[in-house]
């Protein structure tokens, strides 16, 4: 069966979306991710969708589902890549991807995913518990 | 206005809708559209491709390469002999979605081109045209 694979790097995950995914596949994908956020315990999930040529509701329902199971599943996740072009369709179209955080790029991405998991566990802070 | 080119496509599966968007794409850009205009267009068409599928059981999807006397556009029509839609207002209103769907597929698909239309008959199916001109 078709899949787009999952690159695991530390704690986090990565996907590089490169076709243009039909519904299945998608589909797939979400299931995939969610399965391996909990067997490898990642932290966060980058998606790259730079090479996405359109994001219509279907492609954008599937980021925010992952997005939220992630959560579910502590970890989080970061859409980058996004083009121009794909992101003045998608306000057009009325779809803002509530609850999906996103970054010009893969390194701006991984940034704020370190950021972020960093802010949930508390490290490099310096107020450290007492317990 | 002259057709300058059609082409009839299926939409019998998820791939079905994967070539109606290449097929839109190829001939968006044969239209001389912006990559804006492209991706609005075949965004669009994307979604009506898939409410063909979800919504009407399959379909077709005709696509038209338009000249005008001074511009060229791009057609597309959905047609389906599905259950039809009820209240066609209340389809296009955002938010509102008879199946697993986010709402948005056309209210949206209409704010992306520049001509809309529908015509849908409970039992008889659903027809949905739009049209983007350069």
């Amino acid at each position: 069966m078709e899949r787009i694979p999952i690159l695991k790097m530390g704690d986090f995950l990565l996907v590089t979306i490169q076709v243009d995914m039909h519904d299945q596949l998608a589909l797939t994908l979400q299931e995939d991710l969610t399965d391996r956020i909990s067997r490898t315990s990642a932290r966060g999930v980058l998606i790259d969708i730079s090479s996405l040529e359109v994001v219509d509701s279907f492609i954008g329902r599937m980021l925010a589902n992952i997005a939220g199971m992630a959560r579910v599943l502590d970890a989080v996740t970061v859409v980058v890549g996004m083009q121009p072009a794909v992101a003045i369709t998608l306000v057009e179209l009325g779809l803002s991807l509530p609850g999906v955080r996103t970054a010009l790029n893969v390194e701006r991405g991984m940034d704020l995913l370190r950021g972020a998991v960093e802010a949930r566990t508390g490290w490099g802070s310096d107020d450290h518990r007492a317990d | 206005m002259i057709i300058e080119r059609t082409e009839l496509l299926q939409v019998r599966n998820s791939n079905d809708i994967v070539r109606v968007r290449q097929l839109t794409r190829e001939w968006s850009i044969a239209a001389g559209f912006s990559l804006v205009d492209q991706t609005k267009m075949v965004t669009a068409a994307s979604e009506l491709a898939r409410n063909t599928l979800e919504h009407g059981g399959g379909g077709t999807a005709q696509v038209e390469l338009l000249a005008d006397t001074a511009r060229r556009g791009l057609r597309l029509t959905c047609e389906d002999r599905g259950p039809g839609i009820p209240d066609i207002a209340l389809a296009l209103r955002d938010g509102y979605t008879s199946r697993n769907g986010l709402g948005l597929g056309l209210g949206g698909a209409r704010r992306l081109v520049n001509e809309f239309s529908i015509d849908s008959r409970p039992g008889e199916g659903t027809r949905v045209t739009i049209t983007r001109w350069r």
